[in-house]
């Protein structure tokens, strides 16, 4: 019989329903649009107080080991973070730092302790992953030298401008390594900001060429951390898009009930009413897919139930903010079409989210093979 | 593992050894997809004495009271007893109306003597019960239903018809809602509830056909016909809640049925096992990229379905939208039944043209009948596009 997906683990500890609630109620506060808005053209993309709450409350750390300075509560405890930070649209280096410290961990463990400790406590960080365009790039040519230095560019490194440390994913005599870069390291001209889509979200492009790493991850888990920092990226961004995509749908809802037209509320028309349930259901349908993969995620490697999880989990939420982010700038009308209204910050977010870390055609190609060859 | 979980999994060990036994093979002859379509006297005399069985075996009500034939258990155990049924391909348990809205609706506000009355012989599949909500001009729109009863002395005199009514020609009980004053402000509050007998003067049953070629539906003609006054459930007037309250059981919005297994479940599972036999282009179809693509959209479907079955049941994660996934299982599951059956039909080269009959139809015709016997729950019990109402009005709040 074919492999299908039968695992249908979901739960909420008591620590993630307690975060849930104090992130979400965190991001009201800090995060009203008005603040959004704010930040939208500034350098760095987010408020540097609220980031410094952020760390105080030992978000930096959520998802690695107490022995580092984390939580120690495991990866998808920071689920509901990340569902809330994307609820607010609130900018921050958040998932990126997050991410660097699952890549680390996992592929370094014990070894990148000293690295961990700095990310815990509220250094910034990033993973420089492509070299181009093509997320489903198996290999680099950003290499490290027998002399011990980095040469070539990458590209759209999250957050790198505020970034304090960089993880490069280099190639060693057709090994994969992890070089980790202090931003000291680099040359300012090093670095060249990319004009982002989605103007919450910061990138870059990274001349690393001639910069000595401070330290060099090698060996045999480097490849599996990999694998599973792409999957847990994918699944972060898919909570995120969720938590944007219940927003979005909000201001749809306030829009069709309280805008009139022909003498009526708009949102009695069931050619708005019925499509908006549809987003509603996306938007439920990617929440089930998150929650179950933040369920069976685990800090050892992902096994073949988590990587369905969190390929679903990013296809459902593409989609559903996709969705959500077109239609409510269709169904604002004339004013959904303008700078002022805020489907324009759901339809950025929904573009920008429906790329990174591979859309829904990269995950259902490989979800195809994982659910169906056997 | 805890006691809880440990008499459980022997219980479920015990239901499966006994379905091993005792759930019937192929009778030789069509049985039905769902309750929808018992259409043959043949069918139906098969049908009562299997649930017969299956309740005599102390399997079917588990968590109703004792004394009426239940067993006074946990629903987890009900449960139990509904997977493994699927779990080894058992017929249909048929009389869902009165297991599945009637019963629950009575153990909750019918009085001591309606419960002594009824329930165990829906449990024991002696009466079989209809209901009698829609009427030919008024499906979805069921405050203006127009069939009269008027109280004469201790009855009521009945005049008017009903239609779709599902085991109408078999049933000896329906669920009936009538107009007993056309004159109050709100249509709804002229509305009647009664229990009413089916094998009395004055009631007729015609059976329809369906676009599956089956039966099962039947237009209902009352020609005077009259009901004993003790018949109405509830405040003469105050039809209207209790049908909403039997509609909340319809939907599975509330719990309490007796057995979920009411159709022949179609599962994920089945549609690959279809698939898999088929070839296109020389090779199988299965290994088409197109056709891959489609099924990582179903099987994802079908896995969304199950994960907010059970998401449901955590209130952190149902606090923005309380109802909100209760509300929508109608709208996603029986639309998500009704393209993947499709999709199956459609996919089998020229066998797709062949109906139930031919010899040559895949599994008989399976699909083609099942995608066509779907539309049954997609328009039944208040239709996709009433459900997309109910759930922009109720869930998000959307003017009506």
């Amino acid at each position: 019989m074919v492999s299908v997906a039968n695992n249908m683990s979901i739960s909420l500890t008591e620590e993630q329903a307690m975060l849930l609630d104090v992130a979400r109620g965190f991001v009201r506060n800090k995060s009203p649009i008005e603040a959004v808005r704010a930040q939208l053209e500034s350098p760095s993309g987010f408020d540097q107080p609220v980031w410094q709450e952020m760390v105080d409350m030992g978000w930096a750390g959520l998802a690695l080991p107490d022995a580092v300075g984390g939580a120690g509560m495991g990866v998808g405890s920071a689920i509901p973070v990340f569902e809330s930070l994307g609820h607010g649209l609130l900018g921050t280096p958040l998932i990126s730092t997050t991410l660097a410290g699952q890549l680390l961990w996992r592929a370094g463990g014990e070894s990148a302790a000293g690295w961990l400790t700095r990310i815990s406590a509220g250094e910034v960080a990033t993973v420089a992953l492509l070299d181009g365009a093509d997320w489903g790039a198996a290999h680099t040519g950003v290499t490290l030298s027998d002399a011990g230095l980095l040469q070539g560019r990458k590209q759209f490194v999250a957050d790198a401008g505020v970034a304090d440390l960089l993880i490069v994913v280099a190639s060693e005599a057709g090994e994969p390594v992890l070089a980790v870069v202090e931003r000291s390291a680099l040359p300012d001209a090093a670095l060249h900001e990319n004009v982002v889509i989605d103007l919450t979200k910061r990138s870059a492009s990274v001349d690393f060429s001639g910069v000595a790493p401070a330290t060099v991850i090698r060996g045999a888990n480097v490849a599996q951390a990999l694998a599973d920092y792409r999957l847990l990226g994918a699944l972060f961004i898919a909570a995120e898009s969720t938590g944007a995509a219940a927003r979005c749908l909000d201001s749809i809802v306030d829009y069709l009930k309280t805008r009139k037209q022909f003498g009526k509320l708009i949102g009695s028309y069931q050619a708005l009413k019925h499509p908006t349930v549809d987003i509603y259901i996306g938007m439920e349908n990617a929440r089930s897919f998150v929650y179950h993969a933040a369920t069976i995620v685990s800090d050892e490697a992902l096994d073949h139930d988590a990587e369905i999880a969190c390929r679903m989990a990013k296809v459902a939420a593409d989609d559903a903010m996709v969705f959500a982010g077109d239609r409510a700038v269709q169904f604002h009308g004339g004013f959904g079409f303008t700078w002022e209204c805020d489907s324009t910050l759901f339809i950025r977010r929904a573009q920008w989210a429906s790329q990174v870390f591979g859309g829904a055609v990269h995950h259902r190609k490989r979800l195809a093979s994982l659910l169906l060859d056997y | 593992m805890s006691d809880r979980k440990a008499a459980l999994k022997a219980f479920q060990q015990e239901v499966s050894a006994w379905m091993s036994e005792n759930v019937p093979t192929d009778p030789g002859f069509l049985l039905p997809l769902s309750f929808l379509e018992v259409g043959t006297e043949q069918q139906l005399d098969f049908l009562r004495e299997w649930q017969h069985t299956l309740w005599r075996a102390g399997y079917l009500g588990m968590h109703w009271p004792k004394e009426y034939g239940g067993q006074s258990a946990d629903p987890a155990y009900q449960f139990i007893v509904d997977k493994e049924l699927v779990r080894h391909g058992a017929p249909i348990i048929f009389n869902t109306i009165g297991l599945n809205w009637v019963g629950p609706l009575l153990l909750d506000m019918g009085t001591d003597e309606d419960k002594a009355k009824y329930i165990k012989n829906i449990l024991s599949a002696e009466d079989i019960w209809c209901q009698g909500f829609s009427e030919p001009d008024h499906g979805s729109d069921l405050g203006a239903v127009q069939t009269r009863a008027v109280k004469e002395g201790d009855h009521y005199v009945v005049n008017g018809s009903k239609i779709w009514t599902t085991l109408g020609n078999y049933a000896d009980h329906m669920i009936l809602l009538a107009r007993t004053n056309p004159h109050t402000e709100r249509k709804y509050d002229g509305l009647s509830f009664f229990l009413s007998p089916m094998k009395i003067d004055g009631i007729e049953a015609h059976p329809i056909r369906k676009v599956t070629g089956e039966y099962g539906f039947n237009q209902i003609f009352f020609t005077d016909a009259r009901i004993p006054a003790s018949c109405l459930l509830g405040e003469e007037g105050g039809g209207w809640n209790v049908a909403m309250k039997t509609l909340e059981y319809e939907r599975g919005v509330s719990a309490g049925q007796a057995s979920g297994h009411m159709m022949v479940a179609t599962q994920i599972e089945d549609l690959l096992d279809a698939l898999s036999q088929i070839e296109h282009d020389g090779a199988p179809l299965l290994s088409d990229p197109v056709v891959r693509d489609d099924m990582v959209g179903f099987i994802m479907e079908s896995k969304a379905l199950s994960l907010g079955g059970r998401r449901m049941a955590i209130p952190a994660l149902n606090s923005d939208y309380p109802m909100g996934l209760a509300l929508s299982v109608k709208y996603r599951g029986t639309e998500y039944g009704r393209r993947m059956k499709q999709y199956a039909a459609s996919q089998q080269g020229a066998l797709g043209g062949l109906y139930v009959g031919d010899d040559s139809a895949l599994r008989g015709g399976f699909w083609q009948r099942a995608y066509f016997s779907n539309f049954g729950a997609t328009i039944g019990g208040g239709t996709t596009q009433v459900q997309a109402n109910i759930i922009a009005e109720h869930v998000l709040g959307l003017p009506k």
